[in-house]
């Protein structure tokens, strides 16, 4: 381990012990926080019981299908907008100012069309998405470099064989950038939406949680939520930044 | 003249889709773009609407304000030195990735109901990509600006006013254009969890009553603003670029 992650690992537990600090001093009201060992022992004890097995499965079921759909239709949709481009510069701007606008809150609409159900969920959390892997499908076939096309050339290569050997590759970088993206936009907009309405999932079961007083098994599920999004994105990033490191010369 | 032209196509292009959508699902569902632009009148005439437009316009300056002051100030203290800006850039990414609206019971649970939380929320959005990327405009300044600085004999004042600010601020714009539109979804969201208040408890009101024409009227709505406020930024950024 280098010396600047020792540092951020003492930071990182110097921070949490002087919460746990201020929770069992008293510092911090039991109704407001509780101590993170505390959290720890609740989210153990969800893990243990199983009472809330239904919600995780039902949240980790809906990521991955958004995240996989977002993937493979913002993909298609790169695809098609880069054959076009005439059709690219028009939207343009569209794809530029898309992730200004809090799409969020068109999840009511969606409530309204699909009722109250994983259908309207994954749909906001496609709608989320799916732009981030657009504009990085876009990116990664503009940056193949021309070299490799003349080679494909050289080798009188079919275009089938030329878009697995040599354009999917090299590409490969900035679309899995584009997946990584496209994941954590869909972690949060199924969590989002099942804490602002749903019948079931951790997001619900958080908000459910807070509306009767149950402090303990909301922070634990918080942290469930917290361990499991900082685990997945930080696995996602180092495989992004080895793919990253072929960019470099 | 051409791409305004397109953009004019594109901009039909999405209104056709929508007609034809709120056809087939019926208007029910998904009211036509007239009858939703007739709503947003509506909407706008009456004094009521207002209060809720200025809850979220206060609740939403504060937390920009709150974001770019915070956001700044912590990227520059971090990005100053080059051990804690490696030290805490990821536990910033992480930050920035993590489904903050589990977090909101904490807010709500520290702040209270009302618009407090809402602004601790959108801040909570918004101050760590502008601390973000103000650390890291500040770990790119070319080391050869110090040594001119240096070699000039220029004061501190002078090294922050004609050296620092002008190359970092391309960057910090950039982060402040991310942090204005996730302040922006931060005090939306928190409007519509457990508030009485704004455009978000208007628009989770609007959805309980099944009113898609003031659901879509409101939503676009705020679209526009943020697309308005993504293009001042925008054009901001480019002006201080020292490509321009």
């Amino acid at each position: 381990m280098t010396r600047e992650g020792r540092i951020r690992l003492l930071v990182v537990a110097l921070l949490i012990t002087a919460l746990e600090a201020l929770c069992r001093f008293g510092l911090i009201a039991p109704t407001v926080l509780i101590p993170p060992t505390e959290m720890m022992r609740s989210l153990w004890q969800i893990l243990v019981s199983g009472q809330h097995n239904a919600d995780i499965i039902s949240t980790f079921r809906n990521v991955l299908v958004s995240s996989i759909l977002a993937i493979s239709l913002g993909f298609a949709a790169g695809l098609t907008i880069h054959a076009l481009p005439r059709l690219r510069t028009a939207i343009e701007p569209v794809l530029a100012s898309y992730y200004a606008v809090p799409t969020f809150m068109f999840y009511p609409l969606f409530v309204v069309v699909f009722g109250v159900n994983s259908g309207a969920i994954i749909a906001i959390a496609v709608l989320l998405s799916v732009v981030s892997m657009i504009t990085s499908t876009l990116s990664g076939l503009d940056r193949i470099p021309a070299v490799l096309h003349k080679t494909a050339r050289v080798y009188h290569m079919t275009p089938p064989s030329r878009a697995i050997f040599i354009d999917l590759p090299a590409a490969a970088p900035h679309l899995f950038g584009g997946a990584k993206l496209a994941f954590a936009y869909a972690l949060i907009g199924v969590i989002a939406s099942e804490f602002i309405l749903s019948g079931e999932g951790v997001g619900y079961a958080i908000a459910y949680a807070y509306n009767n007083f149950d402090n303990r098994v909301m922070y634990g599920l918080m942290l469930l939520v917290i361990i499991a999004a900082v685990i997945a994105n930080a696995a996602l990033d180092a495989v992004d930044r080895r793919l990253q490191t072929r960019l470099r010369p | 003249m051409r791409r305004l032209g397109d953009a004019i196509i594109v901009f039909g292009c999405l209104l056709a889709m929508w007609q034809v959508l709120s056809c087939l699902v019926g208007d029910t569902a998904l009211t036509s773009p007239v009858e939703t632009m007739a709503r947003l009148g509506t909407l706008m005439s009456a004094s009521s609407f207002w209060g809720h437009v200025a809850e979220t316009g206060h609740a939403f300056a504060l937390a920009v304000l709150i974001s770019l002051l915070g956001g700044i100030g912590t990227g520059t203290l971090l990005g100053l030195n080059r051990t804690s800006a490696i030290v805490s850039e990821p536990i910033l990414i992480a930050l920035y990735s993590l489904p903050k609206v589990t977090l909101y019971p904490l807010v709500l649970l520290c702040f209270g109901l009302g618009i407090s939380a809402k602004i601790a929320f959108g801040a909570m959005h918004g101050l760590i990509p502008v601390a973000i990327f103000t650390m890291n405009a500040i770990r790119q300044i070319k080391p050869v600006y110090w040594r001119t600085a240096h070699a000039l004999r220029l004061s501190p004042r002078q090294v922050a006013l004609t050296l620092a600010l002008p190359a970092v601020l391309p960057e910090v714009l950039s982060g402040a254009r991310l942090g204005f539109s996730l302040s922006l979804l931060g005090v939306l969201i928190g409007e519509m969890f457990a508030s009485k208040r704004g455009l978000g408890f208007l628009i989770i009101t609007a959805m309980g009553l099944g009113d898609t024409a003031t659901l879509i009227a409101i939503a676009l709505l705020i679209s526009a603003f943020a697309i308005a406020i993504h293009w001042a930024l925008l054009v901001l950024q480019r002006h201080f670029s020292p490509w321009h």
